[in-house]
């Protein structure tokens, strides 16, 4: 009999445990299970980054692996980047920027960028673009989208 | 995607005997596995188990040292490679397929390893580890074998692997002295794409000439190809521009392209000539001493 399965994990510094399926998608765990939904669904194969999340310190797309496999690890989201005293830098250069219209690709967006300026504090505009390449947006053109990094990562640097 | 059971493997012996038991297929970064079995399950035979490799240290490893060369473990994603400053300084021809496969989120999770089993013909990692003379090491219920890397792959997705067997390592040796080795591919945009055709190429310079090279192609036959007399052809040579010509002309003639959505075999004919010389050149330069940059 098909069986689901257990899994105790991290998920924005609080324990999480739920029950899956073995072939359900850490993606399909978060919207699905856990009512996460601010990671979004795009391509579902890799492609498009819109499911970008946060795992053990890597960026990976969250529809690339299954849930199962993410017993004791720390997974971040985007509902893990804002802090209660208001959004992230990243978030309200987005705004400030026009980095978004529609808003799918934006989740991911933003916590790929939050993950290279972490990293890198003041990367170059073609580093920016290289690390963002996995991340497909279909309306602004990515310029708006690397200014507003750039901005932010101005910003964090000044705090 | 249709039900499958999932299981974790501490070592080689356990994962070997699941391999034999059941229709089982590995799990290293998933990001070939997951979509085929979502899209198309039935390409890698419907497994009914998966059974994460990831957990077992030999598949983990990443050595090097200067006598003994460079350990791989096949499950090991690709940035920890390039994140390896010995390492990419020591094989830089490795970081240059490491460092484009996928983007950021898939060089998380990815690994060589996968890469190689996933046999397709537009692999990007294969190319550089033939010219880097790589060696698979293999695990199946008959014990452990060594198999040259160009002799991995034998079709489309299929491989060298019998039923029970899985890659463990590969093993690279250490880069001779005055070498230099480069992988690059042509793609309509800049990154995040399949290779049209790719080039991987070493060459070990001395005295003024080349003492030995090595040539290999992606996306242009039915599985990564060994141009031998492209890299013969320079030995013994200076690596002056007219014998690399010659050189990249083996290789186009070597090519064995199919037309499709990507490229004619016109385009990727001429391709195979462009990429082994402009991959020639950087390799050259590196084993001077350049510091030739990926991408």
């Amino acid at each position: 009999m098909p069986t689901k399965t257990h899994v105790q994990t991290k998920i924005n510094g609080e324990s999480v445990e739920f029950l899956c399926e073995p072939r359900q998608s850490l993606l399909e765990c978060l919207r699905d299970i856990l009512q996460l939904t601010g990671t979004k669904e795009g391509c579902n194969d890799g492609n498009c980054g819109a499911c970008t999340v946060n795992l053990d310190g890597r960026i990976v797309d969250s529809c690339l692996v299954l849930g199962v496999e993410t017993q004791d690890k720390e997974i971040t989201t985007i509902e893990g980047v804002a802090s209660p005293d208001g959004l992230h830098p990243i978030q309200q250069a987005f705004l400030e920027n026009a980095a978004l219209q529609c808003g799918i690709c934006t989740p991911g967006f933003i916590v790929a960028s939050k993950a290279l300026l972490e990293a890198e504090p003041n990367p170059s505009e073609e580093r920016i673009r290289f690390w963002l390449a996995g991340n497909l947006c279909r309306c602004t053109g990515y310029d708006k989208i690397v200014r507003a990094v750039m901005d932010a990562a101005g910003q964090m640097e000044a705090k | 995607m249709k039900w499958i059971d999932f299981t974790s493997s501490q070592t080689i012996e356990e994962a070997v005997n699941l391999l034999s038991e059941k229709n089982a297929r590995l799990l290293a970064g998933g990001t070939d596995l997951i979509v085929l079995l979502r899209t198309n399950p039935a390409r890698i035979g419907d497994p009914e188990v998966v059974v994460d490799v990831k957990e077992i240290p030999e598949l983990n490893q990443l050595s090097y040292d200067s006598d003994s060369g460079l350990t791989l473990g096949a499950a090991v994603p690709c940035y920890k490679i390039y994140s390896n400053d010995v390492i990419s300084k020591a094989y830089p021809g490795l970081i240059d397929a490491a460092s484009l496969i996928g983007g950021i989120q898939i060089q998380g999770r990815a690994s060589i390893g996968g890469n190689l089993c996933n046999a397709t013909p537009s692999a990007d990692s294969i190319p550089a580890l033939i010219a880097l003379s790589a060696t698979c090491k293999i695990a199946g219920p008959g014990g452990t074998r060594d198999v040259p890397v160009e002799e991995f792959c034998v079709g489309p997705s299929k491989t060298v692997l019998e039923s029970g067997e899985l890659l463990v390592s590969l093993h690279f040796p250490p880069p001779p002295p005055n070498s230099g080795a480069r992988y690059i591919r042509f793609i309509p945009r800049n990154e995040m794409d399949i290779a049209v055709a790719g080039a991987g190429v070493s060459v070990v310079l001395e005295n003024g000439g080349v003492k030995a090279a090595r040539v290999a192609l992606s996306s242009v036959g039915p599985t990564p190809l060994f141009v031998k007399e492209a890299g013969e052809s320079l030995v013994g040579k200076p690596p002056s521009d007219e014998n690399i010509k010659i050189a990249s002309g083996i290789a186009r003639d070597a090519a064995k392209p199919i037309s499709d959505m990507r490229g004619t075999v016109e385009f990727r004919t001429h391709l195979c000539e462009v990429l082994t010389r402009r991959a020639l050149d950087t390799a050259i330069e590196r084993a001077n001493g350049g510091s030739a940059n990926a991408h």
